[in-house]
């Protein structure tokens, strides 16, 4: 990816570095513990099921929580008691609705960017701008109450995008949406981590699906860092292409690893392989039409959250199956 | 919404991402910008028609009230109501109004989470719950001084006194809009933190409606049974209406038989102090234990 890069974004200083950070809620339950992690500037990933700890960590970073051991630092500055500097540069969308239905949405950006600090006529151009950008500018002077989860989204993102912020914290921001709504979501996101310049870090339980957007990928669970890397160090060993056929699997998983390719058995009737380039799906087609077998599908194999907790190269005994055909 | 006229290019152009390179003003201005905010959606401005409804009806049936006021009092040889008295009589109007607004402004935000974006932006979780409260007691205020400026410019315009009668009533006034002020800021103090309870505007707006209905009846029964003692002129303290009639009795000495303070007109004032600074205390101790 060419944009994979810290050099674009303005700052080179980490966006959160944690140390040793842990939260415990009055209630006992502890959502952080001993997290030490530095995200870098670009398209970060916050991945972990529900419950992990991401909306804890964005609290945190945002000085509404305070931590109850260790430290945090958000753009080398303390958002306890640096609150109010770090929230005039940092953007944030919450997970679930936080928007009044009865006004209307370009006042209420604007308005929003006033408590931002932006003097009123500045406030209102960039309100517009920014639901330009998002993709609401024919709707803008529609009350929010009726506009479709989608439109709602968007308008969460524009408020958190209208003061121009160093980072935006994004919390699932595809709740709710149908596939199309995300994947325009996944987009907007993209385009304001890459044309804009601007730092993000986006939380999701789907790993499959904020992978292609992201530049890093921070893997939380049980409120302890699971992994942290660049995408491509984490998904390299991960391309895998799902291949599907009507019987003689192990026939096409002998003629495959012959082209030197890595394969292994998936489920009953599939193959996982890896795929380095895309000139691995014509050498599947063209093994699949040699071998005179009924294709059922090819595709990426789609990652979830849980496959980080798993040990890569799989079982020992998938990689047994594969040998012995061959 | 009018639709601006398009330049007739015919083209497009899309200029992409523009940074913002302009002032941020801090912390103060955010609040302002609050405040200002919140005054203007007390009357229901910049929100549905609905929303208008109840409190610009309030304000419109308190200045239909007031010019009565002015041809009645321009009949008669001595004025039935003067400034100061109309913040006693219109308290019970007052009370209604905080009921309607307080919830509007604080438990609207608290049920959609849009305290939470508030919250996550330079302002502080003191700077929000002042901001609401000054906007609720200016809102209160202007219910208020609306009707009495009516009441003056209807007053000043009819004077027989030539310019003496028209400074008059402007001393009047005064007086009129400094008993405004304590009552605006007594009722907000108590109706706000009220209303911070709840997300629910219903239940917020039944639980202030319940503070100031219920004690009415309990201090009026207990200056019924003591009447003209000790007990009977301090009876009035209990009930938030009395209280401010009781201030007005005191500092403006309006004497609507609303309440009988007796000696103890201090006390009235004190206690409406004291009431005012707990009700701001309660609103920033309540603001910094919730949730974000």
């Amino acid at each position: 990816m060419p944009w994979n890069t810290a050099g674009q974004y303005r700052r080179r200083v980490p966006l959160i570095e944690t140390r040793a950070l842990q939260k415990r809620y009055d209630n006992a339950v502890t959502a952080l513990a001993d997290l030490t992690v530095t995200i870098e500037p670009g398209v970060v990933g916050l991945v972990g099921v529900n419950g992990a700890g991401k909306s804890t960590l964005i609290k945190l970073a945002l000085g509404l929580l305070e931590p109850t051991g260790g430290s945090i630092r958000v753009l080398d500055l303390d958002p306890v008691r640096d609150a109010e500097k770090v929230r005039a540069r940092v953007g944030y969308m919450p997970e679930h609705d936080c928007l009044p239905p009865d006004m209307i949405a370009a006042e209420f950006v604007t308005h929003m960017a006033r408590i931002s600090g932006l003097p009123a006529a500045m406030a209102r151009d960039r309100a517009s701008e920014t639901l330009r950008h998002v993709g609401l500018y024919e709707e803008r002077y529609r009350r929010i109450g009726g506009y479709s989860t989608g439109m709602k989204q968007r308008v969460k993102l524009a408020q958190a995008l209208v003061h121009d912020p160093e980072l935006l914290l994004l919390d699932e921001p595809t709740n709710g949406l149908d596939p199309a709504g995300r994947r325009a979501m996944l987009d907007l996101v993209h385009r304001i981590g890459t044309e804009f310049g601007i730092s993000v870090v986006v939380c999701s339980h789907l790993l499959g699906e904020i992978e292609r957007i992201c530049t890093s990928l921070v893997a939380i669970d049980a409120g302890r860092l699971l992994r942290s890397a660049t995408l491509d160090s984490m998904t390299q060993v991960r391309d895998l292409v799902v291949v599907e056929v009507d019987e003689d699997v192990n026939k096409l998983a002998a003629a495959l690893t012959a082209t030197g390719l890595d394969v292994r058995r998936h489920e009953d009737r599939a193959l996982l392989v890896q795929a380095d380039s895309d000139a691995v799906y014509d050498t599947i087609r063209d093994t699949v039409a040699d071998l005179d077998l009924a294709l059922h599908r090819v595709e990426r194999q789609r990652h979830q959250v849980a496959d980080l907790f798993r040990d890569l190269p799989r079982t020992e005994e998938e990689t047994r199956v594969v040998n012995a055909t061959a | 919404m009018s639709s601006m006229p398009q330049p007739r290019t015919g083209v497009i152009h899309d200029i992409g991402y523009q940074r913002y390179e302009g002032p941020r003003l801090g912390r103060g201005y955010a609040a302002r910008s609050l405040y200002v905010h919140s005054v203007r959606s007390s009357f229901g401005l910049g929100r549905s028609a609905w929303a208008k409804v109840l409190p610009i009806g309030l304000l419109g049936m308190a200045s239909i009230a007031s010019l009565i006021l002015v041809v009645i009092n321009t009949q008669l040889p001595e004025p039935v109501l003067d400034y100061a008295g109309i913040a006693s009589t219109f308290t019970y109007a007052a009370t209604v109004f905080v009921a309607i607004v307080a919830p509007e402004l604080v438990s609207v935000d608290l049920r959609t989470n849009l305290l939470q974006l508030y919250l996550s932006r330079p302002i502080r979780r003191s700077d929000y719950a002042l901001a609401k409260l000054a906007a609720l007691a200016t809102a209160t205020f202007v219910l208020f001084a609306v009707p009495m400026l009516i009441m003056f410019a209807g007053m000043a315009f009819s004077t027989d006194d030539g310019i003496a009668g028209v400074f008059d009533e402007l001393g009047g006034l005064c007086v009129g809009l400094l008993a405004a002020v304590v009552h605006a800021a007594l009722l907000a103090a108590i109706a706000l933190p009220l209303a911070s309870l709840s997300g629910r505007r219903v239940f917020a707006s039944g639980i202030i409606i319940a503070v100031f209905l219920l004690t009415a009846p309990v201090s009026a029964a207990l200056e019924a049974f003591s009447y003209d003692s000790a007990a009977g002129h301090l009876a009035g303290l209990i009930d938030p209406s009395r209280l401010l009639a009781g201030v007005d009795q005191w500092l403006f000495g309006v004497d609507l038989r609303l309440v009988n303070v007796g000696g103890f007109g201090a006390v009235y004032g004190l206690l409406t102090v004291v009431l005012i600074v707990a009700g701001t205390a309660c609103a920033l101790w309540r603001y910094r234990k919730v949730k974000s």
